[in-house]
């Protein structure tokens, strides 16, 4: 009798507390689209900002966004990926080496993301730009030196690799001891069995962890705040020592730094919609590329 | 048929970490004959398997001491190359493990890791290691199709293919068997028949009766020690050792 009391209570529990969170999310969703929807144009996706950002559209945070994600992951999927791959397939089980690894990667995987800002700022702009500086520019010109979009490309990259690093391992240990024995025992040496056998049965995984740790990048807003995100530009970036703007970042100016609230409140709505739609968009990648693979590999 | 040796293990040792699993295993496995491993769980057949082809290399801490010499040339050499070793030396596992990809390609997958890609040449070796491996029949008439696709015997019969493709001299099999039902098993048994012929065969094996069917020579371990090896008929009619007697005829293990 006490063990079915205690059963019911347990479904009532689990099933409000899933409740709430769709509530949330659904009021959440809601709430910014109906007041962002009026301002949901064509023009608003392609024009910049306008008077002082009350009117005009986010068309440079769009693309500063985009092109955020792909320079960050061109500098941190490889790294990640051949990190896991080493992880999984080469490292010793258990020796000090592999132990520290995995301690740098969770440690790193913790660390609050304003404090990757603040090492992107000291270590890319501050030592690597003024060593570049000093090699390839002219004296006295600061090229490199200087918050933009690669710098915080590159801290956002270092940001994302823990997780690219332990979704690519996850995706690589799912592969079935077996594979990789019966490849080994054809004669195939280690790498022949990992390129043939072990990454064609975990791309789905791969691909799917690797675009969901770009979603997490694409809108966190602390590691660029001081590395390149800029507060108002007029043209796009057009080389990687330009500094640029971001979604994310478009959103805490207006809703800080606005002289008129009340101006900015539609416009604020209508580009939270467009990063969320930016991040379920790449969810949806990957749940899409799994789905298909998977399809692929069944017939 | 005249004997000659194959495979020749001197004073073979081996440690999992400290813990011993084989020790002083001496015997001569001869060219083109079947020999079985039997013996209770945890008796070092399965282990000593794997020795052959240079299996145990995966595990760590794993130590090995003494000569195993196929050919003559030691396989535990320094210079020895294992890749080239285990082209040589093929191997069927307990549980069948096609790749997820299709019956061509997993029977293809062995020549094209050595740099086979014609694909005449492929082809041939194709049909020609399914036909050995007794599924051609069963299967020439959807190549494409998923080698998971297949039953538990084909699937075993469809690893076989994949082994043979390579062209070895020597097949290993670890309980190819265990997990199939009876029609599978006498299929596998029968085609280990015809694969003697080319072929030499190491094969461990639970069931005392597939034994008795299939080898031609029996070795008998017991905790990490060779018993005692024979021809299979005196084995199971007049083993030498009491030991042997009782376990053969179910008494233990």
């Amino acid at each position: 009798m006490k063990n079915k009391i205690i059963g019911n209570v347990a479904i009532v529990v689990s099933g409000l507390s899933t409740l709430l969170i769709i509530a949330v999310l659904f009021y959440m969703l809601t709430e910014i689209f109906i007041n962002g929807k009026d301002y949901l144009t064509w023009e608003f996706l392609t024009q910049s900002p306008t008077e002082g950002m009350t009117a005009g559209g986010i068309f440079p945070a769009i693309v500063g966004t985009v092109l955020l994600v792909l320079i960050m992951s061109i500098l941190g999927v490889p790294i990640g990926t051949i990190t896991a791959l080493y992880l999984s397939e080469y490292a010793k089980r258990g020796s000090i080496f592999t132990k520290l690894i995995r301690f740098a990667v969770n440690t790193l995987a913790g660390v609050p993301s304003i404090v990757f800002g603040l090492f992107g700022l000291g270590f890319f702009v501050q030592f690597i730009g003024t060593g570049m500086d000093k090699v390839f520019s002219s004296p006295d010109q600061v090229i490199w030196a200087q918050p933009s979009i690669l710098w915080a490309s590159a801290t956002m990259a270092f940001l994302t690799i823990p997780v690219v690093i332990v979704s690519v391992e996850e995706a690589l240990r799912s592969v079935p001891q077996d594979y990789r024995a019966a490849g080994l025992a054809l004669g195939a040496t280690k790498w022949q069995t990992i390129r043939k056998v072990v990454i064609p049965n975990s791309i789905s995984g791969i691909l799917t962890g690797t675009i969901l740790a770009i979603g997490r990048g694409a809108g966190e807003v602390a590691p660029i705040l001081f590395t390149g995100a800029a507060y108002f530009l007029p043209n796009l970036p057009n080389s990687l020592s330009d500094q640029f703007m971001n979604l994310g970042y478009h959103i805490y100016i207006m809703a800080t730094q606005s002289t008129d609230v009340e101006a900015t409140k539609g416009i604020q709505y209508a580009t939270v919609s467009i990063l969320l739609l930016v991040t379920f968009t790449l969810n949806l990648v990957a749940v899409l590329i799994r789905y298909k693979i998977r399809k692929k590999r069944i017939i | 048929m005249e004997k000659k040796p194959k495979i020749i293990v001197e004073n073979l040792q081996l440690f999992y970490g400290k813990k011993q699993a084989l020790s002083n295993i001496n015997l001569t496995i001869s060219e083109k004959f079947v020999t079985a491993l039997i013996g209770p769980s945890g008796c070092g057949k399965s282990t000593f398997l794997r020795t052959l082809n240079r299996m145990n290399d995966l595990i760590d801490n794993v130590k090995i001491e003494g000569k195993i010499k196929i050919d003559g040339e030691d396989i535990y050499s320094s210079d020895q190359d294992i890749v080239a070793l285990r082209k040589r030396v093929g191997m069927i596992f307990q549980k069948s493990n096609p790749f997820p990809k299709s019956i061509y390609e997993n029977v293809a997958f062995g020549p094209r890791v050595n740099g086979i890609n014609d694909k005449a040449r492929l082809d041939e070796i194709v049909e020609r290691s399914l036909k050995r491996s007794a599924l051609w029949e069963e299967v020439k008439d959807d190549l494409s199709k998923s080698g998971l696709s297949l039953s538990g015997g084909q699937q075993q019969r469809l690893c076989i293919a994949r082994a043979l493709a390579i062209d070895p001299e020597i097949i290993l099999m670890d309980e190819p068997a265990s997990a199939l039902d009876p029609i599978s098993t006498a299929k596998i048994e029968e085609l280990i028949h015809e694969l003697k012929k080319m072929y030499t065969i190491v094969i461990v094996t639970h069931n005392m009766q597939q034994a008795a069917r299939v080898s031609d020579f029996t070795a008998f371990f017991y905790i990490g020690e060779l018993i005692e090896y024979d021809r299979t008929t005196k084995i199971f009619t007049n083993p030498s050792l009491k030991q042997t007697e009782d376990y053969i005829s179910g008494r233990f293990g």
